[in-house]
């Protein structure tokens, strides 16, 4: 339970992290927070040779707002977005999210843009971002690039981040007047990782539905306005299509119906959400 | 900044506690085993290594992190601090240390180390900590003793205590 030997480097900019991924490629990884990838080391699972540590570069500690979205930089801290003024009006759907990333402890090192990276499958910020149509800022030390979070996740700890490339930032869209927001999950025990965790964003056209815990990635469906048997089938549809396993912490079935029923507390309880707005 | 070969130690300077501290270590010690094994502060236990159990937690720059997920050259120039360093002296107990006597709230003590550093960083941020809260705080941390009720009561009577209001029990050893 000891990392394997690695060179450390304290990043002092950017350009030394992109150099460093340029040069190094898969044999580095990028420490932020360290609560994805410290366990990972310790347990070796991955045995980097060079671990690259960006949290001295103050360009990259703080959230902006760009183009009707929260940047939210690699090294932002998730206790301190929690603790954003306004962040339950900003991006209702993290504020709801971030109490159930982990615990305390771990939210006052973690990054959002390290749980991005590690691409849990049961992660909230991951869903969130997908749930929100949010994107990945990458860049590299030749070019920079936006992909949407639908395509950045590509399956259990898999992303499109290429090799020499870092996640900068994610951009989650903010609030839009008439959408109402809701997340629930299911765990053990608040702060473990989620049997099943659902996202909704309702407006008055479409309700979408993201769902973590379940596939190799989060999942979401896109639905004009349901509701009673409508909605049902829907979610029983996507229930099954998510094409769960039974594993130590849950039988599929039980992860299938709680797809039915989380899915649609928080659709309801967006759509409701929508429907105050708007009046 | 250069970069810390893997096969050497390195000299790594930080706040202890309030006092300068100096550890050599490689590039891959956590800082549990620099605390524990280089500077003789057994004080902070070690139990998952993976950031689970909650056992090893102190707190760097005032906010509570699992010593056992730092790595410990990461934490040059920052402000540690350990179990060592709540009681005001040496022979009395902390008035979070001394709630916990009260009410029996360790048995084996693994666990407790880390418990009282995560609520005496949670209540200086937020004296007015609810019991739900506080409940959550120690939702981070396993205790297999106690069944998790006294460690509740002793964090709520310790945040009444620290905000100076009367709790029911006088404490006699606080």
């Amino acid at each position: 339970m000891k990392p394997a030997r690695f060179d450390y480097l304290r990043a002092a900019s950017l350009d030394e992290v992109l150099e460093a991924l340029t040069r190094h490629r898969d044999e580095a990884r990028i420490v932020a927070g360290g609560q994805s990838l410290v366990p990972m080391l310790n347990m070796r699972l991955t045995k980097p040779a060079l671990i690259v540590d960006l949290m001295r570069i103050e360009t990259l500690r703080s959230p902006r707002r760009e183009n009707g979205a929260l940047v939210i930089p690699a090294g932002v801290r998730q206790t301190l977005l929690l603790d954003r003024p306004g962040l339950a009006d900003e991006v209702p759907l993290l504020a709801a999210a971030l109490p159930f990333v982990g615990h305390v402890q771990t939210r006052a090192r973690g990054t959002l843009c390290g749980s991005v990276a590690h691409a849990d499958p049961s992660a909230e910020i991951p869903l969130c971002l997908v749930a929100l149509e949010g994107e990945v800022h990458l860049r590299s030390a030749k070019r920079a690039r936006r992909v949407r979070a639908d395509d950045f996740f590509v399956g259990m700890m898999v992303t499109d981040r290429a090799d020499d490339e870092l996640v900068e930032a994610i951009a989650l869209p903010v609030r839009r007047p008439g959408s109402g927001y809701a997340f629930a999950e299911m765990a053990r025990r608040h702060g473990d990782f989620a049997i099943v965790a659902c996202a909704a964003v309702v407006d008055g056209q479409r309700m979408r539905l993201a769902v973590g815990g379940v596939a190799d990635r989060p999942t979401a469906r896109d639905w004009p306005l349901l509701d009673g048997a409508a909605l049902d089938d829907a979610l029983n549809a996507l229930a099954w299509d998510l094409g769960a396993g039974d594993d130590v912490h849950a039988t599929a079935r039980y992860r299938r119906n709680l797809v039915r029923r989380l899915g649609r507390q928080v659709l309801e309880q967006a759509a409701e959400e929508a429907r105050r707005c708007h009046g | 900044m250069p970069r810390l070969d893997a096969t050497r130690r390195h000299e790594v300077a930080f706040t202890l506690n309030g006092a300068p501290a100096r550890v050599e270590v490689e590039p891959r010690t956590l800082l549990t085993d620099a605390l524990r094994h280089v500077l003789g502060m057994t004080g902070t236990h070690v139990g998952c290594e993976h950031g689970v159990c909650g056992a090893c937690t102190i707190t760097i720059d005032g906010l509570p992190a699992r010593a056992c997920l730092t790595l410990a050259v990461a934490v040059e120039g920052s402000d540690v601090r350990t179990v060592e360093g709540l009681a005001p002296e040496p022979g009395r107990l902390g008035v979070l240390q001394a709630a916990f006597r009260r009410h029996h709230a360790l048995q084996c003590g693994f666990c407790t180390a880390g418990i009282l550093m995560s609520l005496d960083a949670y209540l200086r941020h937020r004296p007015h900590a609810t019991q739900g809260e506080l409940t959550e705080v120690i939702g981070g941390h396993l205790c297999r003793c106690t069944g998790y009720a006294p460690i509740i009561a002793a964090a709520v009577e310790a945040a009444a205590l620290l905000r100076g209001e009367p709790t029911e029990e006088t404490p006699s050893d606080a």
